[in-house]
């Protein structure tokens, strides 16, 4: 077991959080103005792809994350408008933005590169990975983060500045105030429609950068559907920490640590069908822990819970 | 009566149906994106048209639309009780590879096995949808998440025993031994088999019991309001067990009848790539559930797709954009629906 616990393990763990990491920070952010946000996995991919466009056409990683933001933000817009002032249902809107998402990355791949199915090409500039020798030695830390891409830094201080934003700042505030009433917020003179839009978008600006990691980060290729359930898990950890960056970044831990155990365990010679599920089996295992702890910490409330009554993911009729 | 009440009146019987309208904006839409890729939009669509409704054409689509009428059932008896089941792709796969594995090893004649293997592929599955009610009802993970969740382990370990223990070692290729001809489903001509008229047979069911039955009534109550459904003595777990189980069974019978009808044998992929399932669901979601609209919606879908195939080889656009206009529907009616209402 002790083999298992390897400086590579570390490295493949942090590279793993970092996509997740910076979508559950989008996630986040949109749980705060009450916005629930299932299209995460639609908009790192379309982070991926135009990122990937970007740096095929600027010659330069920097382009390509620019242009993935760009690219994520745009998309972002449906979500940002259809849930907010045209009350669509964000789960329907989710869903549909997803398959939009997959379909839309895969028919532009075939018209702008003339390719399906994958994408790489040595015009596609990657972001590199820094190496920080000094840093190397350092067992763990310096094991997860001597050789990262720029992004798998900033996902870690974007952590850090969501968190002071959300709860040290007055912007912050009537975030957490809109999710928590919108009606009483906008009573209090909060432009709730104006948030909303607004933290929608710079959500989407995150899951822009989660898609770039992606695409240009440890590899420079674009593959159709590469966001390969990402999405999904960064949504499951929003929901374990209750929209709280920084509970939520301990979910992307434990996930990330289970992606890199199934990468270790498939280099010990293990087929990468089996290994590959288990970042789903952590997840619900997280899951189910997590409601257990939630329903001994309130017990007296559990009686007057009707089962099955999760009110944010049913959808209303369209 | 001033004007302004009288409008409000009759404002809403002037509205157009907003699912023509949906397509029509699709179709805009889609052809903007057609026509900026550098291709002609109304020759696409033209294409797409013949492609699927022309008297040669149709036995295609038909033959497409089984399994995708079949995955729209899967969400619509879900979606009616409003739990989502995103878990069809998993729950397709294991009827699937149950259906492929089980003739190879049952003796007796060839009616028999089909049958044992169509109703064991829907055991199975069902079984496994339930795991996600299980998951909601017992552990607080929301259906939607639990049925997602479940399905990439299907997925994973289904690849994993047809590419190693089940491996049919004489091809290369990821896939099972091919399963004896007695087994296999019915022809009734051309592409066409049984397994189309027992899809069809499953949905005048799901229409006859979401119209004239309790169960059906109650399922609808607990869509509309989950907890007047409780406060009116449905047994909301039971219930939703059940449903799931309904679901994830119609999910297996389709892999089955894929696999006994048309591949012979479980080809690793080959039940997913043509998203089925996403394709259901969005064709439920049209209709919000409902099932006779959801069919049509399915059998809608079905058309445009099979047509998408044509509009690949006459017009080389690639038929991925079908996904895309199919998601512009569902995103136009989603967001949408606010519009109307907006202000009141």
């Amino acid at each position: 077991m002790t083999s298992l616990f390897t400086p590579f393990l570390f490295q493949s763990a942090v590279q793993a959080i970092t996509p997740i990491l910076l979508a559950s920070l989008a996630g986040c952010l949109c749980g705060r103005v009450g916005v629930f946000n299932l299209a995460l996995e639609g908009q790192m991919l379309v982070g991926a792809f135009s990122g990937v466009v970007g740096s095929y056409f600027t010659h330069s990683a920097l382009g390509g994350v620019a242009a993935a933001m760009a690219g994520a933000v745009a998309f972002s817009l449906v979500l940002a408008y259809g849930a907010t002032a045209f009350r669509g249902d964000p789960v329907v809107v989710g869903i549909g933005m997803n398959l939009l998402a997959s379909g839309l990355t895969a028919y532009l791949l075939r018209v702008v590169f003339g390719v399906s199915g994958t994408f790489s090409d040595p015009g596609v500039v990657g972001l590199g990975r820094i190496a920080i020798p000094a840093l190397q030695g350092v067992p763990v830390l310096g094991w997860g983060f001597g050789r990262q891409s720029a992004l798998a830094w900033a996902a870690w201080a974007l952590t850090a500045v969501v968190s002071v934003v959300m709860f040290k700042t007055s912007a912050g505030l009537r975030l957490r105030g809109i999710g928590d009433d919108p009606d009483a917020a906008g009573t209090l003179g909060v432009d709730v429609a104006r948030y909303r839009v607004i933290a929608v978008l710079v959500a989407g600006a995150l899951t822009g950068l989660a898609g770039a990691q992606l695409s240009l980060g440890a590899v420079s290729v674009f593959a159709e559907d590469m966001s390969a359930g990402r999405g999904w898990i960064a949504v499951v950890a929003v929901m374990l920490g209750r929209n709280n960056p920084l509970y939520a970044a301990a979910a992307c831990v434990l996930f990330g640590f289970a992606d890199a155990l199934s990468i270790n365990l498939q280099s010990q010679g293990l087929p990468n069908q089996l290994t590959d599920v288990s970042p789903y089996l952590a997840t619900l295992a997280a899951l189910v822990i997590g409601h257990r702890r939630r329903t001994r910490t309130s017990r007296r409330n559990v009686s007057a819970a009707t089962p099955g009554d999760t009110a944010t993911t049913r959808p209303r009729a369209l | 009566m001033n004007g302004r009440a009288r409008w409000a009146t009759f404002a809403p019987h002037l509205r157009p149906p907003p699912v023509a309208l949906a397509i029509l904006f699709s179709a805009l839409a889609g052809g903007a994106l057609v026509l900026v890729s550098g291709y002609n939009p109304l020759l696409a669509f033209a294409e797409i048209v013949k492609g699927s409704l022309s008297f040669d054409s149709l036995p295609d689509t038909l033959n497409w639309a089984t399994p995708l009428v079949g995955m729209t059932l899967v969400a619509a008896v879900s979606l009616r009780g409003g739990m989502v089941n995103l878990g069809g792709d998993g729950q397709l796969v294991i009827g699937g590879l149950i259906a492929a594995l089980l003739p190879l090893v049952m003796p007796g004649p060839g009616g028999l096995v089909s049958v044992s293997a169509l109703s064991t592929a829907a055991l199975g599955a069902g079984l496994y949808a339930t795991l996600a009610a299980w998951g909601e009802t017992r552990h607080g993970i929301p259906m939607l998440i639990s049925s997602l969740l479940l399905s990439y382990p299907a997925v994973g370990v289904t690849s994993y025993l047809a590419r190693f223990p089940f491996r049919d070692v004489t091809t290369g290729l990821p896939q099972t031994a091919m399963i004896p001809a007695a087994a296999r489903l019915y022809v009734l001509s051309g592409a066409l088999n049984v397994g189309s008229l027992l899809i069809a047979a499953i949905a005048v069911t799901v229409i006859f019991v979401d119209r004239r039955t309790v169960a059906g009534y109650e399922l609808r109550m607990r869509g509309n309001n989950l907890r007047f459904a409780g406060y009116g003595g449905v047994n909301l777990e039971r219930q939703a067990i059940g449903t799931m189980f309904i679901s994830g069974a119609i999910a297996g019978l389709v892999g089955a009848i894929v696999v006994l009808g048309s591949q012979f044998r479980f080809i690793d992929g080959a039940l997913l790539t043509p998203a089925y399932t996403w394709s259901g669901l969005m064709a439920a979601l049209l209709a919000s559930g409902e099932p006779a609209g959801a069919i049509l919606a399915g059998l809608f879908f079905a058309a445009l797709q099979t047509g998408g195939f044509a509009m690949q080889r006459e017009t080389s656009v690639p038929r991925v954009l079908t996904l895309v206009l199919q998601a512009i529907v569902i995103l136009f009616l989603a967001i949408r629906q606010g519009v109307g209402t907006r202000g009141r």
